[in-house]
């Protein structure tokens, strides 16, 4: 089994989370993905602390992220693939 | 994993069974508090109930009042009660609502004695009460006889990929063996509302939890000043990676696995449909929440944490568990169950449920929590709006 260093909820997501106690700027990361036990790579862009969101794809501003398979806010901030995605860059759709 | 048929409890008068044998002392109204204290300290196993409220208040607010004292007396982890109020008048509708169980209760009132006159006077039923309740001895229980209730608290990513999924594969397993169950926090299901609406094994029961839901909401738009994003997420989930309410909704709604729920309870009420699994509108708030779920009678509660809430409960043993690896470390006084291996990929989710269920069993016997060991007894009363 491949070193995991970031959980996929869904295959539908667009994001992935840090579950180790860091990644590193251009750090090969190796993602499972919970749903149907597949496994896949992304570059990270930036450090991200354990719990934390890293883009499995390029986002614009108005998009939809998507986690569990659902809509979980809005990109007010333009995203590439392997940023970190959290409040700086992404908000609630609910007020 | 063979799960286990049975857990040692106390069986009470009404048929229930209990995991603790508390003998409680519950104050009517905050001003009552000082005498209801003075007299658990005179008394040893007895514990006072101290809270802020119970003057003045009106209408739904008031009925939640009485919901939530009558429901904490005749929760079946309280072997006997001594209420204490100012006035006779809702004192004695607490004492008869509870003494309907059939287990010891009594009233006092202070108006009119003084509180050291009234001290005297209840600290001798007291030590009457807590020697008969020492003799009562655990008894083979079947697992139908436990309700858990559970809420998570300082929730951070890890606890939507793993400890709540870990209750919500407890719920799957133990939902068969005619346990209840209870969930609630209906502000943190805002974002998966119409998913958690879903869930409702009825269309009753579906209608009911949206018009629940819809209440909130349409009240939190009328007093809200700006956005909540100060409170919701709060800080402590921000910092552990949770960006928005409806990320934590999802995260959160994964302690009930894939159960459906029956009902959708008040506050504090009491479930009335059988076995099986309830939404109850409750705060999102720890203490509130689970004095809320004690109230309606659940004898033990799991409290997945992410980031290390410290929570506990006078009357309902709180187990604590988390899949941060970090809290369960800095924090590893308070957390009973550690589940981090799953992020690991040490550990899957079906182990990760027996483990929980191991644990479960163990408290439900009489082992210690976290939170007992550590003093945690925190009894919150839920208001609604001002007093009259």
């Amino acid at each position: 089994m491949a070193k995991t260093d970031i959980i996929i909820h869904d295959k539908k997501d667009n994001v992935g989370v840090i579950v180790i106690e860091k990644v590193t700027k251009g750090q090969d990361c190796g993602c499972w993905i919970m749903e149907d036990d597949t496994s896949s790579k992304v570059k990270s862009e930036s450090e991200i602390p354990l719990g934390h969101k890293i883009a499995l794809q390029d986002l614009k501003e108005g998009d939809t992220i998507i986690k569990y398979g659902h809509d979980i806010g809005k990109v007010v901030k333009s995203i590439k693939k392997g940023d970190h995605v959290h409040v700086h860059n992404v908000k609630t759709k609910k007020w | 994993m063979q799960i286990p048929k049975s857990f040692l409890g106390f069986k009470r008068e009404n048929g229930r069974a209990g995991t603790r044998n508390h003998v409680i002392i519950l104050p009517v109204d905050d001003i009552s508090n000082a005498c209801a204290e003075a007299v658990a300290n005179n008394i040893k196993g007895t514990i006072a109930l101290p809270h802020s409220y119970g003057r003045l208040q009106f209408g739904a607010d008031l009925e939640l009042h009485f919901r939530t004292m009558i429901g904490t007396g005749r929760n079946p982890n309280v072997a006997a009660v001594i209420v204490i109020g100012i006035e006779p008048k809702w004192t004695k509708r607490i004492v008869d609502a509870i003494a309907k169980t059939g287990k010891p209760v009594e009233g006092f009132s202070i108006e009119g004695v003084g509180d050291i006159d009234t001290i005297a006077k209840v600290s001798k039923k007291a030590q009457e009460f807590s020697m008969w309740a020492s003799e009562k001895q655990r008894e083979e229980c079947p697992m139908s006889d436990l309700w858990i209730s559970v809420k998570c608290g300082e929730s951070d990513t890890t606890s939507g990929l793993a400890s709540n999924p870990t209750v919500g594969n407890l719920m799957d397993k133990l939902e068969p063996l005619g346990v209840h169950l209870c969930f609630g926090e209906t502000s943190e299901l805002t974002g998966a509302e119409t998913v958690c609406a879903k869930r409702g094994k009825t269309k009753e029961a579906q209608d009911k939890f949206m018009k629940t839901w819809n209440s909130y909401n349409d009240f939190i738009l009328k007093e809200a000043t700006n956005d909540l994003s100060e409170s919701q997420p709060t800080a402590g989930n921000i910092a552990g990676g949770l960006t928005t309410i409806e990320e934590k909704a999802f995260g959160n709604f994964q302690k009930i696995g894939s159960r459906q729920f029956i009902d959708v309870l008040e506050p504090a009420e009491e479930p009335s449909k059988g076995k099986g699994l309830y939404f109850m509108d409750t705060s999102s708030a720890a203490a509130e929440c689970v004095t809320l779920q004690a109230a309606g009678g659940f004898n033990i509660h799991l409290f997945p944490t992410g980031q290390g809430n410290i929570i506990g409960n006078p009357i309902e043993p709180v187990i604590k568990l988390t899949a941060n690896p970090l809290t369960a470390k800095t924090m590893s006084e308070h957390i009973d169950l550690d589940v981090s291996k799953i992020l690991s990929r040490e550990m899957n989710l079906d182990q990760a449920g027996d483990e929980l269920i191991k644990s479960t069993i163990k408290v439900a016997n009489g082992k210690l929590t976290c939170a007992e060991a550590l003093g945690h007894k925190e009894f919150v009363m839920t208001k609604l709006y001002r007093s009259a």
